[in-house]
C-alpha cells in the first residue's frame, strides 16, 4: 500500500543519506522523495511516497525512521485531510499545426507554458500525482522529449475533517 | 580592560579530544596510530589516559567491546584514517548487533582535501552509517566538545551502541577555546526508559491469568542491570526463565526456575516450553531469528508481552499483545510493584522440571577416544567454579559453551552473539580482563577463528595479562562441517583445515606458555596449572573433530522441530 510519510529533520549534511539508506537497509521502496527548509531555521522537512506491505512493516517503518537522532518528528498522513503537490516539467513536440490541440488539452490542467521553440513546448504543472499522470498520458501521443517530476511535497490541512485514525506508534 | 577572548585559553582539538575524555571518565582508549590521527596520539603521549595498542585495528576494537561488556561502560577506540578505520568496521557492526556501547574515534585526511581521493581518504561516515548507532564528521574545531559528549550520551544511553566521530587532521590541529563542558541537547534522542503504567497493568492481569507463563530474558536484562530484579519477579510468581544466547547470566545457571537456553542449540525443555506457554513475557530480547527459529511456529497460543527500550524492536518480528517501552529494570520494578494474585503455575513446574529430569543437556562418550569439546567445557567450568568471564568466537565451541558453562554472574559473558565474528573471542578477553583485572578470563575460541585475531598473542605478551587461551581445535571449521555433514551430504567444502601451525610452538615465539592436551587427564592437570597461575597461557585443546552440537533447530524448521534430543 503507498504511504504518504512526512519527517521533520535537522538540517545537517548527510541526514538525507541517512534516511535513505536506513530505508534501503530495512528494504523499504521509495517512490518519491522531496526535502527542502521549513520556517524554522535549521529543520528541515523530508516528504516521502513510500510502498509497504502491510500495516506491520508500516510500523516498523516508522519507528526505526524516528529512531534516527537527526529525526524529530515522523508522520504517516496519508489518511488525514491533506495537500499534496508534485511539480512536473514536460517538453512536447508541438508543430504549429497541432499547438492549438494540445494547448486545449494543458488548460484545463492549468498547466502553464514556460518555454518555447519552433516544434517545442515546455510546459509546467503542478498538482496531485494522479493529476499529473493524466496529462502526461494525453501527452504522450505528441511525443513527450523530455519529463522531469519534483516528487510529493505534502502536508496536513490546519482543520481536519473528522478525527484522525489512531496512530499506529506505541508511544 | 582586555578583550574576553584573548584571555580564554586556546587549544587545539586534539588537547580538547583527550580532556573531553577525562571528562568522560575514560580511563583506556584501545587503538592503534597512524598518519592522520598523529596529533592525538601526540596529545596522547603528556597524559594519562592509558592507551593499550593492539596490533591490528580489529583486536582493538575487539578488546574495547570485551571492555565494555564487562564494565558496562562505553568502550573507546581510536585508529587512524582509511584502512585504520575501515579495519574497524567488523567490531563497529558486531557492537551495533549486540549493542554494546562504544565511541569510536577515527582520523580523517584534512578538510581542505577531502572528497580529493586524498592518501588513505575512506569516507568512513558513510561507511559506517548503517552499522552505528549514530555517527559524526567533526567540521569545526569548536563543536569538538559537544559532539564527544554527545557521542558518549548515545552510545550509552537507551538502547546501547557504537558511535563513530570522525575527525578530521586539521580539526585535531586547529585551536579553539571551546569549553568541554556543555549540556547535551538532543530534541532528536529521548529515549523512554519509564514503563507505561496502563501496559504495565495489562501485562499484570494476562500473567495472573496465566497457566503456563514463560519468562524470555535476553541482554537486556544484562544492560539494564536487572539481574537482581528478574530473578525476584520470577521467584515470587514462580515464572520459568529461559535466555537468549546473548542474556546468559540474567539468572544464575543452576536456578531452579532456569530452563537453559533457547533457540537454535537451546535446551529442549526451554525450547518446548516456547512452543507450549500461554504467555511469554520477553524482556530485553530481540526475537532473533536464531532464537525464534520458524516464526509460524514460535510460540503459537502465547500472549507476547514486550519490553524493550527499543521501540522498534517492539513487533518487528514477533507481534506482540502488550508492548512496554521501558528499562527492563525500571518495568520490573513496576512489575514488581504491583499487587498480583497467581499465576498458579505449580502443574507448569511439574512438566518443566519432569522435561529437565528427562532430556538433560548429554552427549555420548560410547566408542569414542579423546577429549570431546563438551566435556573440556564441562572442565573448564569445575575448575573455575561457574565464576571465571568467558570469551568466545562464533561456532561449534561457543555454542557448546553457551550450553555447558553454567553462568552464576552477570557479566561474565562475552560473546560474539549478532553477527557471529569469528575473531572475537581472543581481544575480547584482552579487554575483559583489562576491565576486571582479579577476575579469571578464560578465551574459549575455536582453531579456525583464533588464526583470525591471533597476532594479538603480542598484546597479551606484552600486557602479560593472565588470560587463559583454551582452543578447541577439532581442526575444522566446526559449524560449517556440521551443517555439511547435515545439510549438505557430508561435502567437506573447504572447512578442513588440514594444515595448522603449531600452537604451542606460535605462542612460545610470544614468550606465552603453552601445551596441547590431548586426553582427558591431560586436560585436567594442565587446566588446573595454567588456572592456578597469574601469566598468560594457552592451551591446544584437541578435541573429537567429528563432533557436533546437539541438539538442534535446523535452519528454517520451528522450535518444535528439534533433532538430536536424547531421552535420559
Amino acid at each position: 500500500m503507498k504511504r504518504i510519510i512526512t519527517t521533520t529533520v535537522i538540517n545537517q549534511s548527510g541526514v538525507l543519506n541517512r534516511v535513505t539508506g536506513l530505508l534501503m537497509k530495512r528494504q523499504f521502496n521509495i517512490e518519491s522523495i522531496s526535502v527542502g527548509p521549513t520556517e524554522q531555521a535549521g529543520i528541515s522537512k523530508m516528504t516521502f511516497v513510500v510502498n509497504v506491505e502491510d500495516e506491520r512493516k508500516l510500523e516498523q517503518l516508522l519507528k526505526q525512521l524516528q529512531k534516527q537522532i537527526d529525526v524529530l518528528k515522523v508522520n504517516d498522513i496519508t489518511d488525514k485531510a491533506m495537500v499534496m503537490r508534485e511539480l512536473a516539467l514536460i517538453k512536447v513536440v508541438s508543430s504549429p499545426a497541432v499547438r492549438s490541440e494540445i494547448y486545449s488539452i494543458t488548460e484545463p490542467f492549468r498547466a502553464a507554458v514556460i518555454d518555447m521553440s519552433k516544434n517545442v513546448t515546455t510546459f509546467q504543472v503542478t498538482g496531485e500525482p494522479e493529476k499529473i499522470d493524466a496529462l502526461v498520458d494525453l501527452l504522450k501521443p505528441y511525443g513527450i522529449k523530455e519529463l522531469t517530476r519534483s516528487g510529493v511535497s505534502a502536508f496536513v490541512r490546519e482543520t481536519q475533517k473528522a478525527p484522525a485514525p489512531q496512530q499506529l506508534s506505541i508511544l | 580592560m582586555r578583550d574576553a577572548a584573548t584571555q580564554t585559553i586556546q587549544k587545539s582539538g586534539a588537547d580538547i579530544l583527550i580532556e573531553s575524555l577525562k571528562e568522560q571518565g575514560v580511563e583506556m582508549i584501545f587503538g592503534y596510530p597512524g598518519g592522520a590521527v598523529l596529533p592525538i596520539y601526540d596529545a596522547l603521549y603528556k597524559n594519562p589516559i592509558r592507551h593499550v595498542l593492539a596490533r591490528h585495528e580489529q583486536g582493538a576494537i575487539h578488546a574495547a567491546e570485551g571492555y565494555a561488556r564487562v564494565s558496562g561502560k562505553a568502550g573507546v577506540v581510536l585508529a587512524t584514517s582509511g584502512p585504520g578505520a575501515t579495519n574497524l568496521v567488523t567490531g563497529i557492526a558486531d557492537a551495533m548487533l549486540d549493542s554494546l556501547p562504544l565511541v569510536v574515534f577515527t582520523g580523517q585526511v584534512a578538510t581542505t582535501v577531502i572528497g580529493t581521493d586524498a592518501f588513505q581518504e575512506a569516507d568512513i561516515v558513510s561507511i559506517t552509517q548503517p552499522i552505528t548507532k549514530h555517527n559524526y564528521q567533526v567540521k569545526n574545531v569548536e563543536d569538538l566538545p559537544r559532539i564527544i559528549k554527545e557521542a558518549f550520551y548515545i552510545a550509552s544511553t537507551g538502547r546501547p551502541g557504537p558511535v563513530v566521530v570522525d575527525i578530521p587532521k586539521n580539526i585535531a590541529t586547529g585551536m579553539s577555546s571551546a569549553q568541554v563542558s556543555e549540556e547535551v541537547r538532543l530534541p532528536g534522542y529521548q529515549p523512554t526508559t519509564n514503563p507505561n503504567y496502563l501496559q504495565i497493568q495489562k501485562a499484570v492481569q494476562v500473567l495472573a491469568e496465566a497457566k503456563r507463563p514463560l519468562i524470555l530474558a535476553g541482554a537486556g536484562v544484562l544492560a539494564a542491570k536487572a539481574t537482581s530484579e528478574l530473578v525476584a519477579f520470577a521467584e515470587k510468581y514462580q515464572i520459568p526463565v529461559t535466555n537468549t544466547l546473548l542474556g546468559l547470566g540474567g539468572i544464575p545457571g543452576d536456578h531452579d526456575l532456569f530452563l537453559g537456553m533457547a533457540g537454535m542449540h537451546g535446551t529442549y525443555t526451554a525450547n518446548t516450553a516456547i512452543c507450549e506457554c500461554d504467555v511469554l513475557m520477553n524482556i530485553g530480547a530481540r526475537f532473533d531469528d536464531r532464537l525464534t527459529g520458524n516464526l509460524a511456529d514460535f510460540a503459537p497460543n502465547a500472549k507476547v508481552i514486550h519490553i524493550d527500550i527499543d521501540p522498534a524492536e517492539i513487533g518487528k518480528n514477533v507481534p506482540t499483545d502488550i508492548p512496554i517501552v521501558a528499562d527492563a529494570q525500571k518495568a520490573l520494578i513496576a512489575l514488581l510493584e504491583q499487587p498480583i494474585t497467581g499465576p498458579d503455575t505449580t502443574q507448569w513446574l511439574q512438566k518443566l522440571t519432569h522435561n529437565k529430569n528427562s532430556y538433560p543437556l548429554q552427549y555420548s562418550t560410547a566408542n569414542k577416544q579423546g577429549i570431546l569439546p563438551q566435556q573440556a567445557v564441562q572442565l573448564i567450568h569445575r575448575l573455575t567454579g561457574g565464576d571465571a568471564v568467558i570469551t568466545t568466537d562464533v561456532g561449534q565451541h561457543q555454542m557448546w559453551t553457551a550450553q555447558y558453562y553454567k553462568f552464576n554472574n552477570p557479566h561474565n559473558w562475552v560473546t560474539s552473539g549478532g553477527l557471529g565474528t569469528m575473531g572475537f573471542g581472543f581481544p575480547a578477553a584482552i579487554g575483559a580482563q583489562l576491565a576486571k583485572p582479579d577476575e579469571k578470563v578464560v578465551a574459549i575460541v575455536g582453531d579456525a577463528g583464533f588464526q583470525m585475531t591471533l597476532q594479538e598473542l603480542s598484546l597479551l605478551q606484552e600486557l602479560r595479562l593472565p588470560v587463559k587461551v583454551v582452543i578447541m581445535n577439532n581442526q575444522s571449521l566446526g559449524m560449517v562441517r556440521q551443517w555439511q555433514e547435515t545439510f549438505y551430504e557430508e561435502r567437506y567444502s573447504q572447512s578442513l583445515l588440514h594444515v595448522q601451525p603449531d600452537f604451542v610452538k606460535l605462542a612460545q615465539a610470544y614468550e606465552i606458555d603453552a601445551y596441547k592436551v590431548e586426553t582427558l587427564e591431560d586436560a585436567e592437570e594442565v587446566f588446573r596449572k595454567a588456572f592456578e597461575s597469574n601469566e598468560p597461557a594457552l592451551i591446544d585443546c584437541r578435541v573429537l573433530q567429528l563432533e557436533n552440537v546437539y541438539p538442534m533447530v535446523a535452519p528454517g524448521k520451528g522450535l518444535s522441530e528439534m533433532i538430536g534430543v536424547i531421552s535420559k
